[in-house]
């Protein structure tokens, strides 16, 4: 892509500075270093260009095509109606012009070798890691039928329509025979993954046409591959040295080349799980054995002259699943970007290299018969394809493809940079019409991917077709769908069909008895399951918008300052009395503790420790939050602390799990509502007053027991006064304080009425006596079902937080349920190994 | 009916009432006689009869299914000891794909009487309700395929499931208000807007393709 040419040296480094390495450099040193290196010994400052300048002007390149990309997305206007990739191939055809007019030469175009070495690797890949796996299995069949034959098809019915074309004279005289037609039939005809990521992505139709079009241009690379090297070799041979022979071979060659593919992609994706399972210790180059066993997958097909494509993306299919559950979180988030970025800086630098690539005026070949007419026959034969095609399939797909989607299918097959790469890698001895092939196909990728890519998105809102719609994840959903799963198999099974339905539970039941045990880390194969991540992004959602709503109140209440150097300036002077009051209680509601199995589950990863010192750290933990810049200067170049960020987010998730369940308790209320309205108001303005006696950002923690006690004191005469009648009942809320039982779960009426309780406490009532109640794990004082919702602007997202009830029915169950769930306080987010 | 049935006039019928094609019906009595024992009726113990079925977690909340009077349109609760090839047929047409040839409200009758056959096996007391209770118990045995997976983490995932339940059909819940249960309109609610198509069909094949029954 970076040619050197070594013509105009001076020229090429004025202009490359000028224009920001737009221009190519010159081959030549032409650094002033040398002129005085000669004369002077040792030189402080040296220019040395010609040392850096293949790796400075990649990364020039880079930049300027990310800067575009900036600048796009500047105005939402132009990239709303115009695809990325459009905007992408102009900007190169303007910046080749640049190139073109300051230096004459075309020195900077896509060449085979980087396009397959370094830029396809990485998209193709990407989409492998992400595939909606289920989805693309559940269509598998008719991913398979349009990439094979629909490319076969393509590909036939345009070489041989061109070539009888051809032979009415129509284009000209031409040095080209049959078997050229059909090279190039078979190059033009794949569709190409790249563009239609990079337009479909824009235009979000339902999945299930996306996966087709996107799994078809995956899969038709090892019909490509494969048409295209018979043909060239058959061009090679001349038309009349094939043999019968040959075409079997062909035939034959193109099993080889998709399984074996596909076997070498399995095969490395195998290895890649079994690598991830023991990288704990190393959890900082984890990433990079994705990429690194992921690319060697595709180096390793390439070599055997097998489909790479095929091979990375079924490496990517296939150890998705493993390797997600075995990195750590951490990992998979940088697995996640590091990819993403890849794919799309690939992306966006193959669109402006195409553009960039067209300017040049010793590639063009003009003949306008041929050229139109080849774009004519790819829309036609593809638009036929499709429909026949879709005809046959019809006849088996449970979700039938409608006239409307079969529009799309057709329009959508858009053709890319494969195509170039393929016919750049052209042999210009054996195919003397090499240039008009190559200039054909710019114009058809300048064609499909600007022209259909501009008008896909009004076409798919004008024929109305079924958009996906993005939704947030269920629970419900989720479970329900589950059941589905099952209830499918079990009908296929009674009903003695072998299925879809039938091979997925057969499969699921295999991967979870062998291959999940061989793949993946103990630890991950416990809290590996779908329903339980949406249960806990559920969760996380709800503390990240709990928190959200908090800092968007104004009121950081919740954030408390570490006790040693104020470090952050909270101001904890309560405001007026509504707004504070609501997050505090937002926050007390939260702090109700009913231990959790997600907390069980992760307190099962961890080796036991000492009770006493957890729980004292544990408080220190949940409770003093830390300053972001506190952790900062620690370097360590093997290990990444996880940032107090995170620990902050888990305690938060904890918090709200405890509170759904809660929730949940608060049904005991209702037994006695009327008492329980009263303690619940009385404690509420205790609450404000306590709130209100912490002063301004600094809590006193120099002496927590003398603090306590008086706190407790001051909190009983200032209700006293206040509210006489309520006395009696204060005076028992505080004696809950004192004496903290375990009994919350039994049916005791003082139990029941008394959320507070939790066997957490219980535990930690030793800690809890030496503690200031603001530091305390459970919150003492529960809002009254009214603070609740008095909750002023409680957005959408709360409702999760809401309460409610269910019916009275369940109540027992639900008390009796928290038995078990009763955990030593060890449960603790801080220590959460992931 | 029974032996009887290979009558085209039954099989006449049998399609009319069921929409099975008589290739189809023809298949699945095949398979009906195969799973009966050539009986005329199937009771429970004939379902353990199919290996697969075993790896099934809620194996036990199917097969009840099929018994289930609810399902077989024979009454608003109980269940029948036995069942004829009708029945059969009955329950396996919820599982019937759409066809192309229904109208928009035969589709949404369609989706509703799959989805009622999934409450069905929720409620498992028929009172119209999903308690909480038989959440749970729907939700433990889904997930016991799951050795790794607690009771417990299957029971606070219930509980998350209903609240959410609760706030998608109630939206914002009074103090007082009590959600009773997931009634039928609430599980239509849940599942608004989300495509069943291709979650509750199962294609019926006219080729002979059975799996092995001992």
């Amino acid at each position: 892509m970076w040619g050197l040419g070594s013509r105009a040296p001076g020229r090429g480094l004025l202009l490359a500075l000028a224009l920001g390495g737009l221009a190519r450099a010159g081959g030549v040193e032409v650094e002033p270093g040398d002129a005085h290196g000669e004369s002077g010994g040792f030189q402080v400052v040296t220019f040395e260009w010609a040392h850096v300048q293949d790796p400075y002007v990649i990364a020039l390149w880079i930049l300027v095509a990310s800067v575009a990309k900036i600048g796009f997305h500047l105005s939402h206007k132009v990239t709303s109606v115009v695809p990325e990739s459009a905007l992408l191939i102009v900007l190169g055809l303007v910046l080749g012009g640049i190139v073109w007019a300051a230096d004459h030469i075309a020195s900077f175009t896509l060449t085979p070798t980087v396009f397959f070495f370094y830029l396809l690797p990485p998209i193709v890949l990407d989409a492998g890691y992400f595939m909606p796996n289920r989805l693309f299995f559940g269509n598998l069949g008719t991913i398979l039928l349009y990439a094979v034959v629909g490319t076969v098809w393509n590909a036939a019915t345009t070489g041989l329509s061109l070539y009888g074309v051809f032979l009415s004279g129509l284009m000209g005289d031409l040095k080209i025979g049959l078997l050229d037609f059909l090279l190039f039939g078979s190059l033009i005809a794949a569709v190409d993954p790249v563009a239609v990521l990079a337009v479909f992505e824009e235009v979000h139709v339902n999945e299930v046409l996306f996966i087709i079009v996107f799994g078809e241009s995956l899969l038709n690379d090892a019909v490509t591959v494969v048409l295209y090297n018979v043909f060239e070799s058959f061009v090679a041979l001349g038309g009349d040295n094939v043999t019968g022979l040959d075409c079997v071979k062909g035939i034959v060659s193109f099993f080889v080349v998709s399984l074996g593919g596909t076997l070498v992609g399995v095969i490395f994706a195998f290895l890649l799980s079994l690598v991830t399972r023991f990288t704990k210790h190393v959890r900082i180059i984890e990433p990079g054995f994705v990429f690194i066993i992921s690319y060697l997958s595709y180096l390793t097909s390439e070599m055997l002259s097998l489909s790479a494509i095929l091979a990375i993306t079924f490496c990517g299919i296939c150890c998705q699943k493993y390797v997600k559950a075995n990195i750590s979180e951490q990992s998979a988030t940088t697995v996640r970007y590091t990819m993403k970025m890849l794919a799309s800086g690939a992306e966006t630098i193959i669109f402006m290299f195409l553009g960039i690539s067209a300017v040049n005026p010793f590639i063009w070949t003009w003949n306008t018969a041929f050229v139109l007419l080849t774009l004519v026959f790819i829309s036609v034969y593809r638009a036929i394809g499709v429909v026949l095609q879709t005809w046959l399939l019809n006849r088996y797909r449970m979700v039938q493809l409608e006239p409307i989607d079969q529009v799309v299918l057709s329009y959508g097959g858009l053709r890319g940079a494969v195509a170039f790469a393929l016919v750049v890698l052209l042999d210009g001895e054996k195919v003397k019409e090499k240039n008009l092939f190559v200039s054909t196909t710019i114009i058809v990728v300048f064609f499909t991917v600007i022209f259909q890519g501009l008008t896909i998105k009004p076409l798919v809102q004008w024929l109305k077709v079924k958009r996906s719609e993005h939704r947030e994840p269920r629970l419900n959903e989720k479970l329900h769908g589950r059941a589905f799963d099952h209830i499918l198999s079990a009908i296929e099974d009674i009903s003695g069909q072998i299925g879809h339905n039938y091979l997925r539970d057969k499969w699921s039941h295999f991967d979870r008895k062998f291959l999940s045990r061989v793949l993946m880390r103990r630890s991950a194969q416990k809290s590996r399951d779908r329903i339980l991540n949406v249960f806990h992004e559920l969760n996380l959602k709800d503390a990240i918008s709990y928190v959200a709503e908090g800092e968007r109140r104004g009121s950081l209440a919740f954030i408390r300052s570490p006790s040693t150097d104020n470090m952050v300036n909270v101001d904890f002077t309560p405001r007026s009395s509504t707004v504070e009051a609501s997050v505090s209680y937002l926050l007390r509601e939260n702090v109700s503790a009913v231990c959790l199995d997600m907390q069980s589950l992760e307190q099962r990863r961890r080796s036991i420790r000492d009770a006493e010192d957890m729980v004292t750290h544990h408080t220190l933990q949940q409770y003093l939050y830390k300053p972001r810049q506190e952790y900062k200067h620690l370097y360590s170049r093997h290990e990444l602390t996880p940032t107090e960020d995170e620990k902050q987010d888990r305690e938060i998730f904890h918090r709200t799990m405890r509170k759904r369940l809660e929730s949940f308790k608060t049904t005991k209320l209702g037994l006695n509502q009327n008492k329980k309205a009263a303690k619940m108001y009385k404690r509420e303005r205790a609450q404000k007053r306590r709130n209100s006696s912490i002063p301004n950002g600094k809590l006193p923690t120099e002496n927590p027991v003398q603090n306590f006690t008086i706190k407790e004191k001051d909190l009983e005469l200032s209700d006293t006064e206040e509210h006489p009648n309520y006395d009696e009942e204060m005076s028992g809320g505080i004696e809950f304080l004192a004496s903290v039982t375990k009994d919350t779960a039994s049916d005791s009426p003082a139990g029941i009425d008394n959320p507070v309780f939790s066997p957490d406490e219980a535990l930690d009532r030793g800690l809890l006596a030496r503690l200031p109640p603001w530091l305390s794990p459970g919150e003492t004082v529960v809002p009254s079902q009214r603070a609740r919702t008095q909750i002023p602007h409680s957005p959408s997202t709360f409702r999760r937080l809401t309460p409610f009830r269910l019916s009275s029915k369940s109540v027992d169950s639900f008390l009796q349920a928290d038995g078990p769930e009763e955990r030593p306080p060890a449960a603790l987010p801080e220590s959460t190994h992931m | 009916m029974g032996a009887a049935h290979s009558a085209s006039e039954e099989v006449r019928e049998l399609e009319g009432k069921t929409g099975f094609s008589s290739d189809q019906i023809e298949q699945l009595h095949r398979r009906f006689k195969q799973l009966s024992g050539d009986q005329p009726t199937i009771r429970k113990e004939n379902f353990n009869n199919v290996p697969d079925l075993e790896l099934n977690p809620i194996r036990s909340k199917i097969v009840r299914a099929f018994f289930d009077n609810r399902n077989l349109r024979k009454g608003p609760s109980g269940l029948a000891d036995e069942i004829n090839f009708e029945d059969f047929l009955t329950i396996m047409s919820y599982f019937r794909p759409i066809d192309t040839s229904m109208d928009e409200e035969q589709v949404e009758l369609s989706r509703k009487e799959k989805l009622r056959f999934l409450f069905h096996m929720y409620d498992s007391d028929s009172d119209g309700r999903i308690t909480l209770e038989e959440y749970r118990n729907v939700v433990e045995e889904l997930l016991s395929g799951n050795p790794h997976i607690e009771k417990e983490s299957a029971r606070s995932i219930a509980d998350g499931a209903m609240m959410e339940a609760a706030s998608v059909c109630m939206g914002q819940m009074e103090p007082d208000q009590v959600y009773e249960g997931i009634t039928f309109e609430d599980f239509l609610k849940i599942w608004q807007g989300i495509d069943i198509e291709t979650k509750m069909h199962v294609r019926f094949l006219n080729m002979e393709t059975m799996a092995l029954c001992h």
